[in-house]
C-alpha cells in the first residue's frame, strides 16, 4: 500500500489579500496563454495583439463608450441574478428574464411608440418590461416555494421558451414583412427611446446601472431584506427557525431578481438597440451568472469581473478584425480566461499536501 | 485464556492536532464474546475503533489481527482482515434496496447477479434472526431496519470482527432488544463483538467483558460478570461522582405554559407525539427525559412553532396579567407577536440556532433583526450584546467578527445560550444543551439555566444525562414513544426508576 | 410517399442528435454532474468531424476517398474532439471541484467559439460563394441505409431508411438503460450520483466513475453532432446551424426522467414537434416558433409533476450539481 502522491485539504481561512493574489495570478497566466494562442494563430509578436485589444476596448472615444455599454448591460444582469444566487437560488433564466423584459418593452414601444409623448413611452416600456421579467422570474420561484421543483432546470428551460415567443413576435411583426426582422422601432420619431445625455448614446444605461449597483449592494448588505436573503441561503432550517417565511423570501427576492433582468431588457431595447430579437440578449444572461460568480456575489466586485470579460470581447474582436481572424475567436479567448478563474478557486479553497511534507502538516 | 486474540491492540496513540484521542491504549477482543467499549461522551472510544475499520491511521502502536501485524489503511483492508464496522450515521443510499446498498462497491467474481445476492441476503436474516425485506427501498424503512441492512452488510462481506457504533442510540427498547438477540446469535456463531456505547445497563445486559476508556486512555478491562454498575461508573468517570449542581427551590410557581393532549406526525405520517399533556411553572426548571429520537425534539419544535399539530393545543399565561394565549397552528412570528417570549435552543446548533458562516453579531440579529420600521439593519445594539455576550460567558473567539462556525463547541453553545438569554425569555427550552461540552462549559450551562429558573422563567430542558436530570431538575417528564410515562419529583427520583419509564409507552399506536 | 411515413422518418431523423445528447448527459447526471456544457460539446464533436472528413476529403480527393476511412476519421476526430470537452469539463467540475453551472455555461461559450472558429476558417479555405462547407462524399457515406430500405414499402422507410449512427444512437440508449438498470457499474454509478459519500466509504472509486461518466457522456452526445452534420444536415456545415438541439437534449433528459430507452420516444416526439409545421396545411413559420415552444413546455411540466408527486424513484439524482469532497463529511 503505497500512500497516494498527494492529499487535498480544505482551507478554512484565507487572508483576502493571498485570494485575490491568487486571483491575480490566475488571470495573468490566462492572458499569458490567451497571447500564445493567438500569436500561434496570427504569427504576430505578442505586444502587437495586447495592442490590438487595447486599442479595439479603447482606441476611440466610441469604444470606451461601447466598452462601458457593454460593461453595464452585463453589470445590471449580473445583478439581476446575485440576490436569486444568494440564496442559493440557482437563478440561471436571465436571459429568459432579460428578453421577456425586452419583449414587453418592444410591445410598447411598437404599440403606444407615437401616440403619447415620449417620457411616457419610457416610462410604460420601464414598466411593462420590469413586471415581464419579475413574471418570467417568479414562475419557477413560485413551484421552488410550492413542491421545492428544481429551479436550475426550470429557469433553463424559461429561457427558450422566452427565445421562442420572441422568434414568433419577431416573424409576426417583421417590418418589411417577410424580412424575419423587426428593424429599428420608431426611427424617424424616436420615440420612447432613452434620451442621449452629454450629447451621447447610452450614457443613460450606464447612470441607470451604476446606480443600480450601490442599490443592490445596499441592499443585499445593509437591509433587513438583504439579511433574510443570506440566511435563507445559508441555511433554511435556520431560517424557519427565527421565523422567516422561507417560501416568502424566495418568491420576493426572485421577483426583485427578474424585476432586474427586465430593466436590463428595458434598457436594451430602449437605450441600445431599438429593436428586438431573440439576439438581444446576446447570451449575456449566460455570461452574468459567471460574472456574478467570479465576484463572490459581491456587487461592487462584479463591476470588475463584467468589465473583464466586456474587454476581453472588444479586445479579442479587434484582433478578429485586424488579422482577419474569425469572429468567434473572441470566445475561445473568453472561454479560456474565464476557465483560469474558476480553476483557481480551487486554490484559494483547498491546499495540496505533498507527500514529503504531509507528516508536518498533520503534527501542526 | 490460551487463545489468540480477533484483535489485539497495542500502545495505540493517535492524535489529532495537538489533542490525544487515544493515548497509549491496549486491549483484546476474542472470537465469540461480546465486547463493550464504555466510556463518556469524547473519551476516545469511535476513533479507537475507526482505526481499526481503516477510517484512521494510528500514530503509533500496531494492531494484530489473529496474531498477525495487520496494516489497515482503508475500509477495504479491514474487509480483507474479515472486519466490518457499523457507524452510527448510516451510509445507505436512499432510493436503493436493502440488497443493493448491500451489495454495492463489491467486486465479487462472476456476472452481476441481483437474484443471487437477494437469495444469500435472506439467508443471512434467516440465520441471524433479522426481519428484513431484502427489496425494500431504505427510504422507505425504520431507523432500526436500515441498522439492520448496514448489519447485513457486514456479514455479506463475511466478516467476522463486528464493531458497533452506539448502536441503541437510535433504537426503541424493543428494538434494542431484538439487536441484542442477534448480537448474542453472531457471537454464538464465533464472531468477535465490540460493542460501543455508554450506557451501563446494555453494557451488563449484553456484553461478556467490558473496557473503559477515559479521556483517550485505556482505563481497564473487566468480567461484565464480576462488576456492576457503580464500579464501572467510576472507572469511566473517575471518581464517584456527585455532580453538586445547585438547586433552589422554586420561588412562587406561576403556571406559564400548558399543553394539553398534544399529538403531532412526522413527514412520513407517523406519530411522534400522542396525547402529551404537562404544565410547565415559573420559577421551575422542568427536565425532560426520554431515549433519544422519542420525541422530545418534536415537542419543543410543535411549541416553538416550528411543527404543525394534529391535535391538541398550547396555551400560555402571560405573566403578571395572566391573560391566556392560545400557541396552537402559530408560527414563530405570529407567537412573538403575541408578546409571549419564548426562547429556544435547538439541538441542532449550527444547523437551526446558528448560522455557522457568519460571524457572532450577526448571529445575534437573528433574534432582534426585525426590530424597528427601518428597512435597513441595525448593528450596534448587536454588537454591543455579542460583545457582552463574549465578555461575560468567557466565549473564546479571535473576534467578534469570527464564523461561529470555527469557534469550538463549547463556544458556539455559550453564543447560542447567550442570545437566546438575552432575548429575556419567560419560557426558555433548551435541547441537550450539554451535548458534546467539556465539564466547564457544561457548568456554565446549568448556572445559566438556574440563573433563568431564579429569574422567574419556566425553563424546560431536554437531557440525555439522569445524573444531571435528577441533580438539575425541579420535575422530570418522562417521555417514551412520543407518550408522557410519567412525571417525577427531582428531588426524590432515582435513576433507576426515570430508566424504567423511559422503556415504557408506545403500547397503544 | 405517404405524408404521414415521411413525417415518421423526418421527425426520427431530428431527433437522433437529441438521443444521443440525452444519453450523454443522463449518463453524466447520474454521477451528479449537471453538464450544461453539452451543447458546445455537440457543437465540438460536430465540428471535430468536420474537420477529420474536410482534411481527409482534401488529402485525397473527393473521388478516391476509401468508404471505410471516410467513416473512420470524422468518427474519430468526433470522439477525440468531445472526449477532450469532457475532460476539460471533468478535470474542473471533479478534480478542482469547480461550480458546475458556471463551468457548463463557460464550456459551451467555448465549444461554441471553437465550432464557429473552425467552421469559419474552413469556409474561408474552400473560397466558396455560400458561407458553407461541403462535404457530400463523406455525408453519402454516414448516410447508406440499410439493405431493402428501398423494397419493402412503408417498413423499410420507417425502419431501415437510416444511416448507421442513428442505429448506433437508438443502440447506445438501450444499452446504457441495461447497464444502469442491470449491471454492478451501473448501480455504482446511481451509487456515487445519489450519495457520494456512501459509495466513497463503500469502496468505489467515486472520482474516477465522475470521470468516466462525464467524458463517456461528452463522447456520446459528440456523435450527436456527428449525425446532425454527416446526416441531417448533408455534410454541410454552416455557422450555428446546430440551432439549441443541444439544450433541447437537456430538456430531453428531465422529460424522459432520467431514463435513456424511453429518451428514444422522447426525442422522436421532440423531433416531431420541430417539424410539425409542414405536414399541418395553413401553418406558417411564425406558427412553427410557437409550435417549437411545446418541448420545453413539456418538459417544464414533467418537472412539475415529478417534483409535486415526490416519488423518489423519479427525482433527480440526490447529489446533482454538488462537488463531492471527502473530508466534508
Amino acid at each position: 500500500m503505497k500512500e497516494p502522491l498527494f492529499h487535498i485539504i480544505k482551507r478554512t481561512d484565507v487572508v483576502w489579500w493571498k485570494a485575490w493574489l491568487i486571483r491575480a495570478i490566475a488571470i495573468l497566466a490566462a492572458f499569458l496563454v490567451a497571447a500564445i494562442l493567438t500569436v500561434i494563430m496570427t504569427g504576430l509578436n505578442p505586444f502587437s495583439v495586447f495592442g490590438a485589444m487595447f486599442s479595439g476596448a479603447f482606441g476611440t472615444e466610441r469604444r470606451i463608450l461601447k466598452l462601458f455599454q457593454g460593461t453595464a448591460i452585463l453589470l445590471c444582469i449580473g445583478l439581476a441574478v446575485t440576490p436569486a444566487f444568494r440564496m442559493r437560488f440557482w437563478n440561471i433564466g436571465a436571459e429568459g428574464q432579460v428578453l421577456a423584459g425586452g419583449m414587453a418593452a418592444a410591445t410598447v414601444l411598437i404599440f403606444a411608440g407615437d401616440r403619447m409623448p415620449s417620457a411616457f413611452v419610457i416610462i410604460l416600456c420601464l414598466a411593462a418590461a420590469v413586471t415581464a421579467g419579475a413574471i418570467w422570474a417568479v414562475i419557477p420561484a413560485l413551484f421552488k416555494a410550492k413542491w421545492n421543483t428544481n429551479e436550475t432546470l426550470f429557469t433553463l428551460m424559461m429561457n427558450y421558451i422566452a427565445i421562442q415567443i420572441i422568434k414568433y413576435f419577431v416573424l409576426l411583426w417583421s417590418v418589411p414583412k417577410g424580412s424575419g426582422q423587426i428593424g429599428i422601432i420608431n426611427g424617424t420619431s424616436q420615440s420612447g427611446w432613452l434620451p442621449k445625455l452629454f450629447g451621447q448614446d447610452y450614457i443613460f444605461n450606464i447612470v441607470i446601472v451604476a446606480i443600480l449597483t450601490v442599490l443592490v449592494f445596499v441592499y443585499l448588505r445593509y437591509t433587513k431584506h438583504g439579511y433574510e436573503i443570506s440566511v435563507v441561503g445559508e441555511s433554511e432550517k435556520t431560517a424557519r427557525y427565527i421565523g422567516i417565511n422561507v417560501k416568502k423570501v424566495i418568491i420576493r427576492t426572485m421577483i426583485l431578481s427578474g424585476a432586474i433582468a427586465g430593466l436590463a431588457g428595458f434598457l436594451l431595447v430602449n437605450g441600445t438597440d431599438h429593436t428586438i430579437s431573440a439576439d438581444t440578449a446576446g447570451g449575456n444572461g449566460f455570461t452574468a451568472i459567471m460574472v456574478s460568480w467570479l465576484a463572490k456575489f459581491n456587487p461592487l466586485v462584479m463591476f470588475l469581473s463584467s468589465f473583464l470579460i466586456v474587454f476581453l470581447q472588444k479586445g479579442a474582436g479587434q484582433i478578429t478584425t485586424d488579422f482577419g481572424l474569425n469572429k468567434s475567436f473572441s470566445d475561445i479567448l473568453t472561454g479560456i480566461i474565464i476557465f483560469f478563474i474558476i480553476g483557481c478557486e480551487f486554490f484559494i479553497n483547498y491546499r495540496i499536501v505533498f507527500r514529503s511534507s504531509r507528516k508536518e502538516a498533520e503534527k501542526s | 485464556m490460551n487463545k489468540t486474540p480477533a484483535i489485539e491492540l497495542r500502545n495505540i496513540t493517535k492524535t489529532f492536532g495537538k489533542v490525544f484521542a487515544n493515548r497509549d491504549v491496549s486491549l483484546e477482543v476474542f472470537y465469540g464474546e461480546i465486547l463493550s467499549l464504555l466510556g463518556e461522551n469524547g473519551s476516545g472510544k469511535t476513533t479507537l475503533m475507526n482505526m481499526i475499520a481503516g477510517i484512521y491511521y494510528p500514530d503509533e502502536g500496531q494492531i494484530l489481527v489473529n496474531g498477525e501485524e495487520a496494516v489497515i489503511r482503508s475500509p477495504k483492508d479491514a474487509f480483507r482482515y474479515k472486519i466490518g464496522m457499523i457507524h452510527q450515521h448510516f451510509k445507505l443510499v436512499d432510493v436503493f434496496t436493502a440488497t443493493e446498498n448491500v451489495i454495492l462497491g463489491l467486486k465479487e467474481k462472476g456476472r452481476y447477479d441481483i437474484k443471487k445476492a437477494r437469495e444469500k441476503v435472506k439467508a443471512i436474516s434467516e440465520q441471524y434472526g433479522f426481519e428484513i425485506d431484502p427489496d425494500k427501498k431504505i427510504y422507505e424503512m425504520s431507523v432500526s431496519e436500515k441498522q439492520t441492512v448496514e448489519i447485513i452488510k457486514v456479514l455479506y462481506r463475511g466478516a467476522d470482527i463486528l464493531m458497533l457504533d452506539e448502536p441503541t442510540a437510535v433504537l426503541t427498547p424493543q428494538e434494542t432488544e431484538k439487536l441484542f438477540k442477534v448480537l448474542r446469535k453472531m457471537k454464538e456463531a464465533g464472531k468477535a463483538i465490540v460493542i460501543i456505547t455508554h450506557k451501563l445497563h446494555e453494557v451488563l445486559a449484553i456484553s461478556d467483558r467490558v473496557s473503559v476508556l477515559r479521556k483517550g486512555a485505556y482505563i481497564g478491562t473487566l468480567e461484565t460478570a464480576a462488576t456492576n454498575e457503580s464500579e464501572l461508573t467510576e472507572m469511566m468517570v473517575g471518581k464517584k461522582i456527585s455532580l453538586n449542581i445547585d438547586r433552589t427551590d422554586p420561588k412562587d410557581p406561576e403556571e406559564r405554559l400548558i399543553v394539553a393532549h398534544l399529538s403531532c406526525m412526522n413527514r412520513e405520517g407517523l406519530k411522534v407525539l400522542k396525547d402529551v399533556s404537562f404544565t410547565a411553572y415559573s420559577g421551575e426548571i422542568l427536565g425532560i427525559a426520554g431515549i433519544a429520537g422519542s420525541g422530545q425534539r418534536e415537542l419543543l419544535e410543535t411549541i416553538a412553532g416550528l411543527q404543525p399539530i394534529t391535535d391538541g393545543g398550547i396555551q400560555y399565561i402571560t405573566p403578571g396579567t395572566g391573560i391566556i394565549e392560545n400557541l396552537r397552528d402559530k408560527t414563530p412570528m405570529e407567537i412573538r407577536a403575541l408578546g409571549v417570549r419564548l426562547s429556544f435552543v435547538p439541538e441542532d446548533r449550527l444547523g437551526m440556532g446558528l448560522v455557522g458562516n457568519m460571524d457572532i453579531t450577526e448571529n445575534m440579529m437573528l433574534r432582534s433583526y426585525r426590530r424597528g420600521r427601518s428597512v435597513f439593519l441595525e448593528k450596534k445594539a448587536p454588537k454591543s450584546l455579542a460583545d457582552q455576550i463574549i465578555e461575560q460567558l468567557e466565549v473564546v473567539t479571535p473576534s467578534r467578527e469570527t464564523a461561529v462556525r470555527k469557534l469550538s463547541g463549547g463556544n458556539v453553545q455559550k453564543v447560542l445560550v447567550g442570545r437566546e438569554i438575552a432575548a429575556a425569555p419567560t419560557v426558555l427550552m433548551a435541547a441537550y444543551p450539554v451535548r458534546g461540552l467539556d465539564i466547564n462549559s457544561s457548568y456554565l450551562i446549568y448556572n445559566l439555566l438556574n440563573e433563568q429558573k431564579a429569574n422567574g422563567v419556566a425553563v424546560i430542558f431536554v437531557g440525555e444525562d439522569l445524573d444531571v436530570l435528577v441533580e438539575l431538575c425541579d420535575r422530570i417528564l418522562v417521555i417514551g414513544h412520543g407518550e408522557v410515562t410519567g412525571i417525577v419529583d427531582g428531588r426524590t427520583a432515582k435513576k433507576e426508576e426515570i430508566g424504567l419509564l423511559m422503556t415504557k409507552g408506545g403500547s397503544k399506536v | 410517399m405517404n405524408p404521414f411515413v415521411m413525417f415518421l422518418q423526418r421527425a426520427v431523423i431530428m431527433g437522433v442528435p437529441l438521443i444521443y445528447g440525452a444519453t450523454g448527459e443522463t449518463i453524466t447526471e447520474k454521477s451528479g454532474h449537471l453538464n450544461l456544457g453539452i451543447p458546445g460539446i455537440m457543437y465540438v464533436g460536430s465540428i471535430s468531424g468536420v474537420i477529420g472528413a474536410f482534411l481527409y476529403e482534401s488529402a485525397v480527393g473527393r473521388e478516391n476517398v476509401n468508404p471505410a476511412l471516410g467513416i473512420l476519421i470524422p468518427l474519430v476526430a468526433c470522439l477525440v474532439g468531445s472526449l477532450l470537452m469532457g475532460l476539460i469539463y471533468s478535470f474542473f467540475t471533479v478534480s478542482l471541484r469547480a461550480n458546475q453551472n458556471v463551468t457548463g455555461l463557460a464550456l459551451t461559450t467555448f465549444g461554441v467559439g471553437i465550432g464557429n472558429f473552425f467552421g469559419g476558417s474552413l469556409i474561408k479555405l474552400t473560397n466558396s460563394e455560400l458561407p458553407s462547407v461541403n462535404l457530400t462524399t463523406t455525408s453519402n457515406l454516414f448516410k447508406t441505409p440499410l439493405p431493402f430500405a428501398k423494397d419493402l414499402g412503408w417498413f423499410g422507410e420507417i425502419f431501415l431508411s437510416y444511416g448507421f449512427l442513428a442505429y448506433l444512437g437508438i443502440f447506445l440508449a438501450i444499452f446504457a438503460a441495461i447497464i444502469m438498470k442491470r449491471t454492478r457499474v451501473g448501480l455504482h454509478l446511481r451509487a456515487v450520483g445519489e450519495n457520494p459519500a456512501t459509495a466513497d466509504a463503500a469502496g468505489i472509486n467515486v472520482g474516477r466513475y465522475k470521470y468516466f461518466a462525464t467524458c463517456l457522456g461528452s463522447m456520446i452526445a459528440g456523435l450527436g453532432g456527428l449525425y446532425y452534420i454527416m446526416d441531417y444536415a448533408n455534410g454541410v456545415w454552416s455557422n450555428d446551424g446546430f440551432g439549441d438541439r443541444g439544450w433541447l437534449a437537456i430538456a430531453l433528459v428531465i422529460f424522459t426522467v432520467w431514463k435513456t430507452d424511453l429518451g428514444i420516444i422522447g426525442a422522436i416526439l421532440f423531433g416531431g414537434l420541430m417539424i410539425v409545421n409542414n405536414y399541418i396545411p395553413g401553418l406558417g413559420l411564425a406558427d412553427q416558433e410557437l409550435i417549437r415552444i411545446l418541448p420545453y413546455l413539456v418538459t417544464i411540466i414533467v418537472l412539475i409533476i415529478v417534483s409535486a408527486r415526490e416519488k423518489r424513484e423519479t427525482q433527480p439524482p440526490q447529489s446533482l450539481g454538488l462537488s463531492y469532497f471527502r473530508e466534508d463529511r
